[in-house]
């Protein structure tokens, strides 16, 4: 467990980050919580050249109420987001990853920017439809949950950019359900699914669903979406949507879980976090 | 509950039976423990190893150039180079049986037959350099077909793991009694079940590392090791060294659970290294490597037969055990499934018990002790098969159980495998069990919740174990083969001040020996166990030992800690005796005082007998001066301890997640010297077992690679998983010691496993399903539901979980690789 050679920064200023990220060149990495990188370090599946820490930098920290909704500062602790309840179903899924070390450590902003599909925090970001501010040696710019996710691991933040805060509409008038299906506590989802209602007079006005670890990268449900929006809400129909839940996904097998064990995961979760979200 | 009898020397409020906090803990929760990692001397060199990457293969070549041209590196060696006096040892050698023995050596020769296998060592400066150096080392392979199925490698044709030997079986054993065919034809029913005991890993929480130093002619190690002593005898032939010259010391030692029972490559490539150095030479394993090579356990199929008549009685008992041993052998390799036969007639009166053995060489790293070692694998078949067997009855299993106990009054029982069980009270344990389980509030419960769809299950074991290794004459050369003595040994020396030390060759890697040991020494010697410090770990210090291994500890080295006790409190008597002017056999130990019997008054403190024996001018005639004895102690029998488990789990039916909702044991380990002691030993056991029954498999795919490298995939439970134990005790002391003691150290392991299935399987029958093997995981009892669903409910068509392979080719395809948490940045 002893990772290879690297260099290390500790910039003091946002402006000082970008540019030590963008001379370190394409092997150079941001150092957020680290409980995602150092380990693939250790295990020498990753080997930056220069690790840019984010721990100096100030300003990037703290949950913030603006435009009806939440920024979040990339640099918030998980731990900090769970006790944070006006954050609904965010706060919600902070406290389910891993451990409490971890929570203590790991930030949104790491957590987005890395784009695990089995990590928690991308999936309810992608549910949400919330945005990402990033700033680059050109200046500032947002990111949609929608164009975030690229392919596994890889996500729409450049390679000279750094991630400043996550903002999460607040959701007024949606119920929601993050369900986790994992073998113990500290494990990735296997399968996780976070499931947004707003009901109209039991009529679904509007619904997202989005799943983890059902592909490289988190995953919208537009099937179970669909099958839902505009219906009226009851056990059946919940239960009809979320049979279609696994449509169109190609999700990785390991040795816990094939493939086929992980669809029928996320129509069983995505039952439950649709209940959940009625109030069922 | 059978009286509790205190040894003749003891007294109901002595140190003995008290729940006394254990006395290593300060240091060690304060951060002061003191293991080889925290050891750096000066000069120290660091060694990393490069270990082969396929599961068997030629070595065409290795280039080391690149390497030993990087700054800081010292010295690169491979197999070719290593130049030792003798392959590591596996010390089995049962009279009349063949088995066949791979020479197996620190540095790979030519050929590698494991993930894991080490190939070269690099010794540098610096512990991160000599892994990037390690990375420079070219290895050329020629793959050769891969074995990774024991029982196709028994096939004609299969290709061989060791081409010299012509054949992949390692050698048959069997031990039994009865007349097996007789007793099948009796039965009315016979019940036939194929159980996979599957391969876990020993994952103590310090990994293993070790530390060579050679100075002139002597050499000392430090090692994480259960077995110092015979590290220092194995090491002697291997350097080509004197005994005397070499020490070793075992530090303080983070867990072994039977994966530190060994004498490993890197500890003879570290003495090996510093000689040619002249620098000390450090290694401390990985997580990853602790997982490909340091012994896995368990790895075995038992095709268990059971004859039942309907009224209940069990006719016979037959187990033939296929035992998946790796490539090569560590110390005990062969014969850890062996050891299941000795207690395959479980706590019945069987009158035929068979089990016979055959042994696998695969393309994996080597099986050898883990915590139970034999034992739970006899445990989880009997036990299974008793639930299987009652349900093909249509009788309640305990009621089964109760059928066939040996009876409390027929102890000493000789059991048809031919051993003598010490004491017993099977009836006793399952009766204290169900004061705390009720069990037709648990039926009615159950009903009722399967009613709102919810399955709940609950499940039972008994188990008799064989613990306290010893006596020598039946398990040593010429009896089971074990080449080696099974005493141990201790000095108990009492201080001029009337304070204490025991040295002891029983070395503890977290049972409490410290504690314990002091307990009973104290209340021998008539003082208070602050008073009596352990000594242990060392060779140059202490006597020597067999180890801590196979629940052996307190009924071998504390017997004989508290023998060489009770010497001095004789010598001391006399002395007392002398200096009150009494006959030495009216002085007795009461409340701490040498008095004539009955007379409190004028009573002699320890503190006081030893400055006389100390400062000897009015010692009796003849008598040597000081206050020391040693003891050497080698059992008659073994003790066999036994107990009662019940587990209450919920099973999740539409995902097959299992939740464990009570679990309760009762166990019987004899006099009890420290119940807090027997109560973490208790938990810890029965975690071991439910992260057996659960979660933990060592997994490898059908080319021997290893799936479960980490612990993200290697899925040790933690608190979170498990619910708050309760726990009871029964005692019945063993015969066999002046203690009574019997062991306790695995008995929660041997436990849990057939309690956990037969749990998960009674909450599951409604829906069909009558067996499963373990892990069972979530999706393993899913798919044994959809397949009983599919299947109707008849029991041989639900052996089920058998989808993913237990040697791993249900890998479903490889996943993104995964770090070491399960966490995001």
């Amino acid at each position: 467990m002893i990772p290879a050679n690297f260099d290390y920064a500790a910039p003091e200023s946002l402006d000082e980050a970008i540019s030590t990220l963008s001379q370190g060149g394409d092997d150079a990495k941001l150092l957020a919580g680290g409980h995602s990188l150092l380990p693939l370090m250790k295990l020498r599946l990753a080997a930056p050249s220069l690790l840019v820490s984010l721990g100096k930098v100030p300003g990037l920290s703290g949950i913030e109420r603006s435009n009806g909704g939440f920024s979040i500062g990339a640099m918030t602790r998980h731990a900090e987001i769970a006790d944070a309840e006006e954050l609904g179903v965010t706060a919600h899924a902070a406290s389910l990853i891993a451990d409490q070390q971890v929570r203590n450590r790991g930030t949104i902003g790491g957590s987005i920017a890395h784009g695990d599909s089995a990590g928690d925090l991308p999936t309810v970001f992608l549910a949400a439809e919330g945005t990402v501010t990033a700033q680059g040696p050109n200046g500032e710019r947002q990111i949609q949950a929608t164009e975030m996710f690229k392919s596994f691991l890889t996500t729409a933040v450049g390679p000279d950019e750094v991630v400043t805060s996550v903002y999460m509409p607040a959701l007024d008038g949606y119920g929601w359900g993050y369900e986790k299906f994992v073998r113990r506590s500290e494990d990735w989802a296997m399968v996780g699914v976070c499931a947004l209602v707003k009901s109209n007079g039991g009529t679904c006005e509007d619904v997202r669903v989005a799943l983890t670890h059902m592909g490289a990268t988190p995953l919208r449900a537009s099937a179970t979406e669909e099958a839902l929006r505009g219906q009226s809400l009851s056990p059946e129909s919940i239960a009809q949507a979320a049979e279609q839940a696994a449509e169109g996904t190609n999700p990785p097998g390991d040795v816990n879980a094939t493939p086929d064990y992980k669809k029928h995961l996320a129509r069983v979760l995505t039952k439950r976090a649709l209940m959940a979200a009625t109030g069922g | 509950m059978s009286a509790v009898t205190e040894g003749a020397t003891g007294t109901q409020s002595g140190p003995i039976g008290r729940r006394m906090k254990r006395k290593e803990d300060p240091r060690l929760i304060t951060g002061r423990g003191n293991y080889v990692d925290d050891i750096s001397l000066p000069g120290m060199l660091h060694m990393a190893l490069v270990r082969s990457d396929v599961a068997h293969a030629r070595i065409t070549s290795i280039d080391k150039s690149a390497a030993e041209g990087m700054e800081g590196v010292h010295a690169v060696i491979t197999g070719e180079d290593l130049d030792v006096g003798a392959p590591l040892p596996m010390v089995w050698i049962p009279p009349g049986v063949e088995v066949k023995t791979p020479e197996h050596w620190p540095l790979a020769r030519g050929e590698v037959n494991h993930v894991g296998d080490p190939v070269a060592a690099v010794v540098g400066s610096d512990k991160y350099g000599v892994i990037d150096a390690a990375a420079q080392i070219v290895v050329q392979y020629e793959e050769l077909p891969a074995v990774i199925d024991p029982e196709k490698a028994l096939e004609d044709g299969s290709p061989l793991v060791h081409d010299d030997l012509g054949t992949n079986k390692t050698h048959e054993w069997a031990l039994g009694g009865g007349d097996m065919d007789a007793a099948m034809a009796e039965a009315d029913v016979v019940v036939e079940r194929r159980i996979v005991n599957h391969r876990t890993a020993g994952a103590a929480i310090e990994p293993r590392g070790c530390i060579a130093e050679w100075r002139g002619e002597s050499v000392t190690l430090w090692t994480a090791t259960q077995i110092p002593h015979l590290v220092r005898l194995f090491l002697a032939g291997e350097l080509g060294v004197s005994e005397e010259k070499i020490r070793v010391i075992a530090p303080e030692v983070g867990g072994g659970f039977g994966s530190k029972l060994n004498h490993y490559a890197e500890e003879v490539l570290a003495c090996y290294l510093s000689r040619k150095l002249g620098r000390p030479v450090k290694w401390l394993e990985t997580r990853s490597e602790n997982l490909a090579a340091t012994t896995h356990g368990r790895d075995l199929i038992v095709y268990c037969k059971m004859g039942v008549k309907r009224d209940g009685t069990i006719t016979g008992l037959h187990a033939k055990i296929v035992a998946d041993l790796g490539a090569y052998y560590q110390l005990l390799t062969p014969f850890i499934p062996c050891f299941a036969a000795f207690v395959m007639s479980g706590c019945y009166k069987i009158p035929a018990v068979q089990t016979d053995i055959v042994g696998v060489f695969t393309n994996k790293f080597a099986t050898d002790a883990v915590r139970g070692a034999g034992r739970p694998e006899a445990t989880h078949a009997i036990e299974v098969m008793i639930e299987q067997a009652a349900a093909e009855l249509g009788m309640d299993p305990l009621e089964l159980r109760r059928k066939n106990f040996i009876p409390k009054e027929d102890f000493p029982a000789e059991v048809a495998v031919g051993v003598v069980y010490d004491s017993g009270d099977y009836h006793g344990t399952l009766d204290k069990l169900l004061e705390h389980v009720n069990l037709d509030e648990f039926r009615r419960e159950q009903a009722e919740l399967r009613e709102h769809g919810v399955y709940r299950g609950i499940g039972f074991s008994t188990y008799v174990e064989i613990c306290g290794l010893a006596p020598s004459r039946v398990v040593g050369p010429s009896g089971v083969g074990i080449q080696g003595g099974f005493w141990e040994s201790a000095v108990v020396r009492v201080h001029p001040s009337g304070a204490a030390t025991v040295y002891t060759g029983s070395s503890p890697h977290g049972q409490g020996h410290e504690t314990g040991f002091a307990q009973i020494v104290a209340e021998r010697l008539g003082i208070e166990p602050e008073n009596v410090e352990v000594m242990h770990g060392d060779t140059d210090t202490g006597p020597f030992g067999m180890g801590t291994y196979g629940s052996r500890t307190l009924s071998v080295g504390g017997e004989a800690a508290g023998r060489a006790a009770v010497k001095v409190q004789e010598k001391a008597k006399k002395l007392a005796a002398h200096l009150l002017e009494a006959a030495p056999e009216d002085i007795e130990l009461a409340d701490g005082k040498y008095q004539v019997r009955g007379s409190p008054d004028k009573g002699l403190a320890l503190a006081d007998i030893s400055l006389a024996a100390y400062v000897p001018e009015n010692i009796p005639e003849g008598m040597e001066p000081g206050l020391e004895e040693t003891s050497f102690y080698d059992p008659e029998n073994f003790v066999w301890p036994f107990g009662a488990h019940a587990a209450i789990v919920d099973v999740d039916i539409d995902t097959g997640k299992v939740e464990v909702a009570r679990y309760v044991a009762v166990d019987d380990c004899g006099r009890a010297i420290n119940p807090l002691l027997i109560e973490g030993q208790v938990h810890g056991g029965i975690a071991h077992a439910i992260g057996q029954a659960l979660f933990e498999q060592v997994v490898y795919n059908d080319e021997g690679q290893l799936i479960t490298g980490t612990f993200v995939d290697y899925a040790l439970p933690t608190a979170a998983e498990l619910p708050s134990f309760e726990t009871d005790r029964t005692e019945t002391p063993s015969p066999v010691n002046d203690l009574g003691v019997k062991g306790v150290g695995e008995a929660g392991t041997i436990a849990a496993t057939p309690t956990m299935v037969n749990a998960v399987v009674d909450a599951l029958r409604p829906l069909g399903v009558s067996y499963m093997d373990m892990p069972l995981t979530p999706m393993r009892v899913w798919q044994a539901i959809q397949e009983a669903r599919g299947a109707g409910s008849g029991p041989r068509a639900t052996e089920q979980g058998r989808q993913t392979d237990e040697h791993g080719s249900g890998s479903a395809g490889s996943g993104p690789a995964a770090p070491a948490e399960g966490g995001e940045s």
